[in-house]
């Protein structure tokens, strides 16, 4: 163990790692994020391949910075920019996250067994992260799509106002598991691409977005996403069930929504 | 509607000179001139002329002068032609005005009114010719001090330092971004910045796949659009800026319209071609200092603490408190864009009315970070409407360790400041991305001229340190002794930090 972690910058908290074959378990009790993040890089350049860490609280950008492969469980609750510039990683956090969870990510996977605080996905442009519970606000503010790449938002039950605000591409899925009505306000302001579908009625929609049909191929988008959100949360989720409900498909009305503002 | 527009300018041709070549109807990107086949002439229609000039230059017989229209509306001070034809504009398009460059209103310029030093019998000038002056300079944060290690005659430094950029004279090129620039111009800049040993900040619009090899000489720039920002963008140059704000629209954010974001350009942007590319006003993941804060760990953590990240804010009322957070935010340099600032695209309203003159800004900056104890924190940038080596002489007087050109480098290349660099038709190949327009900008031969402009403000600011008796950049940085104002009132005397001339 010690050999792996033969450098200087992380050698003074081996006492805080386990390793075992490819497989790291991280202390991070009295860790700072600066420590906790350079111990993730180092392991990884290692050749580690799945890193669980215990015992965390709020240390920031778990996942930022990263390169190669790697699955990151997180016990607790991580800190604000969870994920932050990722590129291709998986976290999975048993626990809530907090404020700007997969901030400007590029690729890769979140799961949340919990809930998240606000500007999730903030300038996403590719990569996944499924909520389990609920979301804050502004969630997937600026989220954009990219060639192949096609960032998508998945929550499990409600979130706040400002919901893909400028959303320029990728897809949002509310699902509203347990909820009511959505309270929501300000949904897709300045949207000018991508789509977010709502189970329920969406009644606040910012002046940019429109409400369109949803059709066959959305359904198949949806039951998809359905899908694989009930195999990260091994939940009662009856798909069959969900799909039966009305989804309000959000999209913009057009892809240069300012085009008459100056001359 | 019948447009109740008077043309601003007037083509006038001297046909008794003119051979109807038609270097003029290829060389205007506004569609002034044609020819006439009935006529067999060639004929203008002034009314879209902007005064870039290229006809004139290109005209093989200076055969075309380009005159101020006389028919104008009635004289009146208060009434300026200007005010009563953007009325008559609004009414027939409805839309705010726009446009390029920066604010060209007479308020006043402080720099104008500033004047240097220079030693007399008691304090002998020093001849750059003969002696060394050094105006190499170092952007980052500084240790408060310096601890040593002492090993058997061996001195080592204990004492971390933070990653700094070296600049061989005080001057880096500001951010203009791809999209608003074409990759000529940046491969200029950037080949220049090379040349030079400085800078070339690549602006928010990402950075074009054959320009990353010159990342040693680059500065990245992440804007609230995060557009074209990945970690490998983040790697690939030397440093960081997040923008907050620019000096020409402070306040507002950026709308590159999707006639505009072309294959490339989308490329680069890493968007959908032919969709708005929209920057909104505010960093949507930033709305305190301690958001900002964050934002600037991201980036450290993102990069490995490996480069200095910048934080540029336009100079407005409260800069002061704002550069005081973002030091404490943990920047390692602030740049203060002041009114004055260019841009390739605003509104009128906004260019011309908001944010304040960038010599009032920074000295008041530097004057509360020295008052605060953080001043060696972070390095000071000023920017925004640097216009010679005296500016940047004075700026770093009152308290920048150097300074950010835009315009300046522009017209080094052609630029003629027709303020129309929001049409993407820039007659001088400068501002477009029209690819057939872009190929008027070799971008050797603008390299070259950058490289020569600035050589030859290298040697006045050795002739103006010299002068003064001091032999390095570094010792003039805030050193407002050097500095006296005339015509100044005393408030703005006091708040410049400087002497009025006489005493």
């Amino acid at each position: 163990m010690s050999d792996i972690l033969n450098m200087s910058e992380t050698s003074e908290y081996t006492e805080h790692v386990i390793v075992k074959d490819n497989r790291a378990i991280i202390n991070a009790e009295g860790l700072h994020y600066r420590q906790l993040n350079a111990l993730l890089r180092a392991l990884s350049a290692r050749g580690i391949k799945t890193i669980e860490i215990h015992n965390i609280y709020g240390q920031r950008y778990i996942g930022t910075g990263l390169k190669g492969t790697l699955d990151i469980k997180v016990y607790g609750i991580p800190g604000n920019d969870l994920a932050a510039f990722m590129n291709g990683q998986r976290i999975f956090v048993y626990g809530n996250a907090q404020d700007g969870c997969g901030n400007t990510m590029n690729d890769g996977l979140i799961v949340i067994y919990g809930s998240v605080g606000d500007v999730a996905g903030y300038a996403m442009r590719g990569g996944k992260i499924f909520i389990r519970d609920d979301a804050g606000f502004r969630v997937g503010v600026h989220m954009k799509e990219y060639r192949d790449k096609k960032p998508i938002i998945v929550i499990g039950g409600k979130t706040g106002d400002f919901l893909g605000e400028y959303m320029a591409g990728g897809i949002i899925l509310v699902l509203n598991l347990r909820g009511k009505e959505h309270s929501m306000r300000f949904v897709g302001v300045g949207m000018h691409g991508g789509v977010i579908y709502v189970r329920g009625k969406a009644k606040h929609v910012g002046k940019e977005a429109k409400i369109a049909d949803v059709n066959e191929n959305d359904l198949h988008l949806i039951e998809g996403l359905l899908k694989e959100f009930s195999e990260y949360f091994n939940q009662d989720v009856n798909v069959k069930k969900i799909m039966e409900c009305k989804f309000t498909k959000i999209v913009p009305f057009s892809h240069k929504p300012y085009g008459k503002l100056y001359g | 509607m019948r447009s109740h527009l008077l043309p601003e300018y007037i083509v006038e041709r001297d046909y008794t000179k003119c051979t109807r070549c038609k270097v003029c109807i290829k060389q205007c990107t506004y569609g002034v001139h044609y020819y006439n086949a009935v006529k067999d002439t060639i004929e203008s229609k002034s009314e879209r002329c902007v005064n870039c000039l290229r006809c004139v230059v290109f005209c093989p017989k200076e055969a075309i002068t380009i005159k101020r229209n006389l028919n104008n509306y009635r004289e009146n001070y208060y009434w300026t032609q200007e005010t009563i034809t953007s009325i008559k504009r609004q009414a027939e398009t409805g839309s705010a005005i726009l446009t390029g460059m920066g604010c060209d209103k007479p308020y006043p310029v402080y720099w104008d009114k500033l004047l240097l030093n220079a030693c007399q019998v008691t304090n002998p000038p020093i001849d750059p010719i003969r002696e060394p002056i050094e105006i190499r300079t170092y952007l980052g944060r500084k240790p408060t001090r310096i601890e040593l290690e002492i090993n058997s005659g061996d001195i080592s430094l204990k004492t971390d330092l933070a990653p700094n950029l070296c600049v061989e004279a005080p001057i880096l090129f500001a951010a203009m971004s791809y999209g608003a620039l074409n990759l000529n111009v940046h491969e200029a800049l950037v080949r220049a910045a090379i040349e030079c040993g400085t800078y070339f900040n690549c602006g928010e619009g990402g950075l074009h796949s054959n320009l990353r090899k010159y990342g040693n000489h680059i500065i990245v720039q992440v804007a609230s659009g995060r557009f074209g920002v990945d970690l490998e963008y983040l790697n690939a140059g030397a440093a960081i800026e997040i923008k907050i704000g620019q000096g020409a629209k402070p306040g507002i954010g950026g709308h590159l319209p999707g006639e505009k974001v072309s294959e490339d350009i989308a490329m680069v942007r890493m968007i959908p071609a032919g969709t708005d590319a929209l920057s909104p006003a505010p960093h949507h993941d930033i709305y305190s200092i301690e958001d900002l804060r964050q934002l600037i760990y991201a980036l450290k953590e993102a990069t490995e603490y490996m480069k200095p990240v910048s934080v540029k804010i336009a100079a407005v009322h409260n800069s002061a408190a704002i550069a005081s957070g973002i030091a404490r935010a943990g920047a390692d340099i602030i740049v203060i864009d002041g009114f004055r600032g260019s841009t390739g695209a605003a509104p009128r309203v906004i260019r011309d009315n908001v944010g304040i003159p960038i010599e009032l800004a920074l000295a008041s900056v530097d004057q509360r970070l020295r008052e605060e104890g953080i001043r060696d924190e972070v390095s000071i940038i000023a920017s925004g409407g640097i216009r010679s080596s005296a500016d940047v002489v004075k700026a770093i007087a009152l308290g920048a360790d150097a300074v950010y050109i835009g315009t300046a480098a522009l017209v080094a290349m052609g630029c003629t400041l027709c303020q129309r660099c929001y049409t993407g038709k820039c007659p001088w190949g400068i501002a477009t991305s029209n690819p057939e327009i872009a190929k008027r900008l070799n971008s050797a031969d603008a390299y070259r001229r950058v490289v020569n402009f600035m050589r030859a403000w290298s040697i006045e600011i050795k002739e103006m340190l010299g002068a003064m008796g001091i032999d390095s950049i570094e010792s003039l940085r805030g050193n407002r002794e050097q500095l006296r104002g005339v015509g100044l009132t005393e408030r703005e005397l006091r708040i410049l930090g400087v002497k009025i001339a006489g005493e």
